[in-house]
């Protein structure tokens, strides 16, 4: 433990947040709190199991989805925040509670539905006014939290704040906040869902959401935070732990053993650690106790979910039918044995016993991990490997569709396309319409030309990853993790789209 | 059964009208103009057999006088079409619009409409009302691509049911016109204004090279003929000429520059024009 603590604080690579973070990560690791269950350790050993280095003792859930609108109505004793009254206070407000939100990254990973929260208090003002305070506070976002799994939402409504953050966005070319778009073809414009679109091909931001795909996941409104996860409002993520399943793949002498003994002995250990994981949490770390954000109601407790995250779908049938050459997106074969698995993993989830996660009834709830900084050969969630991809981009929807059904926690692609992609974005929405009419439940684009790259979910500049991999110090945390991830799943690589 | 010979089908495209559509292209032209950057769509097949022995494939036989093509072994890289001294391609399949709205039918949900193209789609009139039709049962909307040279107001029954037509307005001079395609105007111009008269004309193409097209005279001559109002609402492609898949006297002609594109488009706005796109 010594050495590493050493490493850190002697690091020239790392910036000072960044070195207090890992400092309190090894902090947190000297602690041996959780029950672990025997398999998981076994499967640990592995890979087959991750715990996404959550570190041993939970004091956070990892993801807080703090209901903004019941800020902005009731302001914060804690805090000494009165109700705002204009703009000014409006986004003052913001930014001071963003740096109270706790989260796995430390971090807030959910800003809030912002264009909603603003578009209240531009009544009065002209454009000229509201830019430049808008671009402050974007700035806030990119320079002081500077993280950019921290997550904006905009829509499904129209706008005017919407439409200005959009050209600000357009225009100043920032990873954080990242950005997405709510999209109801039946509640949003075409002529602003294309401004999204358009947007997002001159700087990655949004990506796109089919809101009706999932505004009912709960009984409660939703937000997605982080790399698309699709949380509870005023509630949140307790945690995220997941089955690497090519590593579990490995394991497996054939099919069956996979099937029969390897999938269903990862299934229950994995639900296992994340009750008892949960359960420190809930009722050890003191959070749901003691923290401002809890007692002001802008969370609630039994608003929180444990995400069941799987990871390499691709690479684990792609292994497992390794002798017979069957490869999943080109293969009905591979494609089926995924979909059995998908179907175990699925039924197991909604029976095991969740616990304290009354939202998703009892039961943890299935998300598509996108990946870790330091996964090879793990495809995210269910998207098929760089240089699989189908010729046919509405193929590879159709194959998203399939295998988007099983996860009402977020699961996506992302495609980069061509330059000519921006001379009509009114086509690239009808794509768009036509894969959330299917089932997709998320994509977004970004021009492949362009500084900005989506790695797994969250975008950094390419320029800032060749400056990280020179030695020097970065501002953007994600850097550190885009730029191993950058090169381990070869997404220079990616099939650009070229329409 | 009524077909036309297809070139190619693309599932998707974004550049062939507004919004998502498949692109059909047919095989064949009445022109031949010197800057075509498919010019392997302008003559249908003659059978001559010179492309088959370079296929490396085997994808091309002779049979009874005609080439065939075996698309599953075909591995697409052109050869034939770089090697056909008639400005045709053996890869063209006779298709029913039964057939192709069954190609386009795969499409859906991910598109709004179907655009055909080419060659030139006005040689296939009957073919064309068919495929729309069927198209039409779908809710899709159904465009032309055409060079304008065939009198669309002949085929009253075919404009009835097209949503719209992408015309080409190549050059306004009938000389001019003459030396790029081997033909005369008349007939584009006279389309021009049935189409706008008629609320059929999606947009409006000029392909740009100075000294071969007289651009300046496209955009004064058309909004001579339409309205204002017209003018106002019809998107105006100006078109850079890029030598890409050009054969003959063009092949290695340098693209215009970008200061005289803007200049065509300060014309045309001067002119009313107000939907101008460079490309
Ligand atoms: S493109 Fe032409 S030459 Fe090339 S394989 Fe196909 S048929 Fe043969
Ligand atoms: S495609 Fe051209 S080269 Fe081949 S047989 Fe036909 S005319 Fe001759």
């Amino acid at each position: 433990m010594s050495n590493a603590v050493y490493d850190i604080i002697t690091s020239t690579h790392l910036n000072y947040h960044q070195k207090l973070n890992n400092l309190c990560h090894e902090a947190e690791n000297t602690l041996n709190v959780l029950e672990l269950p025997e398999k998981f350790k076994y499967f640990y050993e592995y890979g087959a199991l991750c715990d996404m280095n959550e570190g041993n003792a939970p004091y956070r859930p990892r993801y807080v989805m703090v209901d903004f609108e019941k800020f902005v109505r009731q302001g914060s004793k804690f805090l000494r925040i009165d109700p705002p009254k204009n703009l000014d206070e409006l986004l003052w407000a913001l930014e001071v509670l963003y740096t109270y939100i706790p989260s796995i990254t430390t971090k807030p990973v959910y800003l809030g539905n912002i264009d909603l929260l603003i578009d209240p208090f531009l009544e009065g003002m002209t454009d000229e006014e509201i830019l430049p305070r808008l671009e402050r506070f974007l700035g806030f976002c990119d320079r002081v939290i500077a993280n950019a799994y921290s997550h904006a939402n905009i829509g499904p409504k129209a706008t005017r704040a919407g439409r200005l953050l959009l050209q600000l966005e357009a225009k100043l070319q920032l990873e954080v906040p990242n950005l997405s778009l709510k999209y109801d073809p039946d509640i949003t414009p075409d002529d602003f869902a294309e401004q999204a679109i358009l947007c997002s091909l001159k700087c990655g931001n949004p990506a796109i959401c089919n809101h009706k795909a999932h505004k009912d996941t709960y009984s409660f409104d939703y937000g997605i935070s982080s790399c698309y996860n699709i949380l509870p409002l005023r509630g949140g993520a307790y945690t995220l732990s997941r089955l690497v399943l090519p590593r579990l793949a490995k394991m497996a002498k054939s099919v069956d053993d996979f099937m029969d003994n390897l999938l269903p002995e990862a299934c229950q250990a994995l639900g296992e650690y994340m009750n008892a994981r949960v359960s420190f949490l809930v009722e050890k770390s003191g959070f749901f106790q003691s923290d401002f954000l809890a007692q002001e109601g802008l969370v609630e407790r039994e608003r929180f979910v444990g995400m069941y995250g799987i990871a390499g779908l691709c690479d684990c049938v792609n292994l497992l039918l390794a002798d017979k050459g069957q490869r999943y997106g080109n293969s009905k074969e591979a494609d089926d044995l995924a979909d059995r698995i998908m179907t175990y993993v699925q039924n197991f989830v909604a029976n095991f016993p969740a616990k304290y996660s009354e939202i998703a009834g009892g039961h943890f709830l299935l998300h598509a991990q996108a990946g870790l900084a330091t996964d090879e050969g793990v495809t995210s969630g269910v998207r098929i490997v760089v240089g699989d991809e189908p010729a046919n981009l509405l193929d590879h929807l159709r194959h998203s569709a399939r295998f988007h059904r099983f996860f009402p926690t977020g699961c996506s692609d992302i495609f980069p396309f061509d330059s000519t992609a921006e001379r009509n974005p009114a086509a690239l929405l009808d794509i768009v319409k036509g894969a959330f009419q299917i089932g997709d439940k998320y994509c977004a684009f970004y021009g492949a030309d362009g500084d900005m790259v989506r790695i797994t979910g969250y975008l950094v500049k390419k320029s800032d990853l060749e400056k990280y991999d020179r030695g020097e110090v970065v501002l953007q945390d994600n850097v550190i993790n885009g730029s191993s991830n950058y090169k381990l799943n070869r997404l220079q690589d990616r099939k650009v789209q070229s329409v | 059964m009524l077909t036309a010979p297809i070139n190619k089908i693309l599932p998707y495209s974004v550049v062939d009208g507004p919004g998502n559509r498949v692109a059909i292209f047919v095989q064949k032209c009445n022109i031949h103009c010197a800057y075509c950057h498919n010019p392997e769509t302008q003559n249908l097949c003659s059978g001559c057999g010179a492309c088959v022995e370079g296929c490396p494939a085997g994808a091309l036989k002779m049979e009874q006088g005609r080439v065939v093509w075996d698309e599953k072994l075909c591995c697409g890289c052109d050869r034939c079409i770089k090697v056909c001294p008639n400005h045709a391609s053996p890869k063209v399949t006779p298709m029913t619009a039964q057939q192709v709205f069954a190609k386009v039918c795969e499409s859906i949900p991910f598109i709004r409409g179907i655009t055909v193209s080419g060659g030139e789609c006005g040689l296939y009139p009957e073919f064309l009302m068919e495929l729309f039709r069927l198209a039409h049962t779908k809710g899709l909307s159904c465009l032309m691509d055409s060079n304008g040279t065939i009198d669309l107001s002949r085929y009253p029954e075919l404009m009835e049911i097209c949503d719209g037509v992408m015309l080409d307005v190549k050059s306004w001079k009938e000389e001019t016109f003459r030396q790029l395609t081997g033909s005369g105007n008349e007939v584009v111009k006279k389309n021009l204004k049935y189409l706008a008269d008629s609320e059929k004309l999606t947009e409006v193409r000029i392909v740009c090279l100075p000294g071969m097209v007289d651009a300046e005279d496209c955009i004064l001559g058309i909004s001579r003929t339409l309205s204002g109002e017209q003018i106002r609402r019809l998107p105006l492609k100006l078109i850079r000429f890029r030598h890409f898949g050009v054969k003959g006297a063009l092949e290695n002609h340098p693209s215009p520059d970008l200061a005289y594109m803007q200049g065509l488009e300060a014309l045309a706005r001067a002119q009313g024009f107000e939907k101008i796109l460079i490309l």
